[in-house]
């Protein structure tokens, strides 16, 4: 974007960079010395289990809650974020799991509600539903996705095309960086890959993708850094070519909680193997 | 690293285009249903396809229509309106007692009325907005509310339960022209009301379609709170709704006062639930998000049809009632399988 390249790497601006972010709700610490950085083009996927903090990065990301701690920036500048809408028009957009779509309506309805074009003036001002429907098509062309009929309700599409639909929409309306909270979470094996390559889409042209997860295995298809949360802190941060997915996944689980956990269920049955001995 | 064009086409093509969208239009069953209606009377009934019988299933299908229609936005919208039968009788009331209290010309009235009216319409919106009560419960409130106030105040200003009359009052003659006169098309007498009903059909469904208000209304009935986090504002549209079938009222209301001259305090009851039966039938569905204007329409007509079919068949009117219980149901039957069927095909 206004990529002012850094004088050490020339790589470009990270659009969001977060350095030893933290947040404390009352005495309990939720977050606590978090750094990531999103570039154009690039996949950050947040690992972590339940509870781990991931949810409170996306609110401190997404402008619901303000950090308590570190540094948030926005293409280089520090910013607070006071609201979603200013997160939006910052270029910073989420999509969340309980998707904003309103089932019985069209796609192309959808696709525009609350940002609806008009054409024509005084009591002729009307939508502009020819240029809705086209744009709707192109934008989700645009993102491989090809709908034959934008007039069908959104609620007739599977759930991975809808999650589809809202990235389309996310990039559409300007992002420049979208955060997927959990997109796969609740899809089979055929639709998380379906969005996951939306993903890549999304990436490919150009946009910074912050994708949380508790999913190693989806995770390493498409991210290029791996930041791990256990109990609200930083448990690790690995570029794609450091760290292959057995270690991935064996980190994201709680590396020596689970060679305990084996262990343990070992000793209960014994005729098991003991596949995760180190 | 797009999709593959190929199996995205697959997709498509298992989800099945064109075909579904028409049954899937709201107003399908209804349509269905009153050519049902029109061809039973048509037999069972002499003079029912004559003009004059057209023209009479025509205006009461209109006096019903001018209020199913913008309750059926509001039940597109998610709500419900269970005020909007008494609140045309308040509308008339308030006109009528206005003007001859006042001894003021009868326009004055009038253009009284009308505030008052929206007022209300207002102030069931903006308790449902502000309370987060279900609508049910508001509306039955400001019903029981403005059935008692209807009867007390106008017992209490003129001693009796019904209006003065003002049929020798200065601007009753132009009133009435404009609310309840007769117009000749084409040979054929009707009655404005007709013109008012088709007029308020046309520009609802300009609203529901054409515009963002449009796109708004099913939203805050589809997904409130969803249309919420997109940036629609759910509560003025809400309260827009309610205002819509206040204004809605005020013309029903000028209409019962300057066709009769007099007003009855105690009508209306009961008619809340006819505009609602009349936009169920029409396709909207009760849980919102769903409907169309012209589907509202159709049910009225369904409801003309048979009110008046009955009286040219000779039959007992006690029977119809039934007939409209009965017919609600099937419609509805009609909607749901018409909808799941479309659904299924997806």
């Amino acid at each position: 974007m206004n990529g002012t390249p850094t004088a050490a790497a020339g790589s470009p601006t990270a659009l969001v960079e977060l350095a030893g972010v933290g947040k404390r709700y009352g005495n309990v610490t939720a977050l606590e010395g978090v750094s990531l950085a999103v570039r154009p083009g690039e996949v950050v996927c947040v690992l972590g289990d339940n509870g781990a903090g991931k949810s409170t990065l996306i609110k401190i990301v997404s402008g619901l809650h303000r950090h308590d701690d570190g540094v948030f920036r926005i293409d280089g500048e520090e910013v607070r974020l006071t609201s979603p809408r200013e997160a939006l028009d910052r270029g910073i957009a989420t999509v969340y799991q309980d998707l904003a779509v309103v089932p019985l309506m069209p796609v192309w309805r959808n696709f525009f509600l609350g940002s609806e074009p008009v054409t024509g003036r005084g009591p002729l001002r009307r939508l502009d539903t020819a240029a809705m429907r086209r744009t709707t098509r192109e934008a989700l062309l645009r993102m491989g996705i090809d709908l034959r009929d934008v007039d069908q309700p959104i609620g007739t599409l599977s759930g991975g095309e809808r999650q589809s639909v809202a990235i389309a929409r996310a990039v559409h309306f300007g992002a420049r960086v979208i955060v997927l909270d959990e997109p796969t979470a609740a899809l089979g094996v055929k639709q998380a890959g379906v969005v996951l390559r939306y993903v890549a889409a999304a990436r490919d042209q150009g946009l910074g993708v912050v994708l949380v997860t508790h999913n190693p295995h989806h995770a390493h298809l498409v991210g290029d850094r791996f930041v791990l949360l256990r109990r609200g802190s930083m448990a690790g941060s690995h570029a794609r070519e450091e760290i292959v997915l057995d270690e991935l996944t064996r980190q994201m689980a709680g590396g020596s909680d689970l060679d305990r956990l084996g262990h343990e269920l070992a000793r209960i049955r014994p005729s098991e193997p003991d596949r995760k001995a180190p | 690293m797009t999709a593959t064009p190929a199996a995205l086409a697959e997709d498509a093509a298992e989800r099945g285009p064109v075909a579904r969208r028409l049954p899937a239009r709201p107003e399908l069953g209804a349509v269905v249903g009153a050519a049902a209606v029109l061809v039973f009377f048509a037999l069972a009934a002499d003079g029912f396809l004559r003009p004059a019988g057209l023209g009479t299933v025509l205006y009461a299908a209109s006096t019903i229509g001018i209020m199913a229609v913008p309750v059926a936005l509001l039940m597109i919208g998610g709500e419900f309106d269970l005020s909007a039968g008494v609140m045309v009788t308040s509308s008339a009331l308030v006109s009528s007692m206005f003007s001859y209290q006042m001894t003021a010309n009868t326009w004055v009235g009038v253009a009284v009325s009308l505030p008052v009216t929206l007022a209300i319409g207002f102030f069931n919106g903006w308790t449902l907005t502000r309370t987060r009560l279900p609508s049910f419960i508001i509306t039955l409130g400001t019903f029981l509310m403005l059935t008692g106030l209807n009867l007390g105040l106008t017992k209490l200003i003129g001693g009796t339960v019904s209006t003065r009359a003002i049929g020798d009052m200065e601007g009753f003659d132009s009133a009435r022209a404009v609310f309840a006169s007769d117009i000749t098309v084409g040979g054929f007498q009707l009655r404005i009301t007709i013109v008012w009903w088709l007029a308020l059909v046309a520009a609802a469904t300009w609203i529901l379609l054409r515009t963002r208000a449009g796109n708004w209304i099913f939203a805050t009935g589809g997904n409130a709170e969803a249309a919420r986090a997109v940036g629609v504002p759910v509560d003025r549209v809400r309260i827009g709704l309610y205002t819509g079938v206040a204004l809605a009222a005020w013309i029903s209301g000028q209409h019962l006062l300057f066709s009769y001259d007099v007003v009855q305090s105690g009508e209306g009851v009961g008619n809340e639930l006819i505009y609602i039966a009349a936009a169920v039938i029409g396709g909207c569905l009760l849980t919102g998000g769903y409907g169309s204007a012209a589907g509202a329409a159709v049910g009225a007509l369904i409801f003309g049809m048979t009110s008046k079919g009955i009286v040219y068949a000779q039959w007992d009117p006690s029977w119809f009632k039934f007939f409209l219980g009965a017919m609600l149901l099937l419609a509805t039957l009609l909607n749901a399988w018409i909808r799941k069927r479309a659904e299924a095909s997806s």
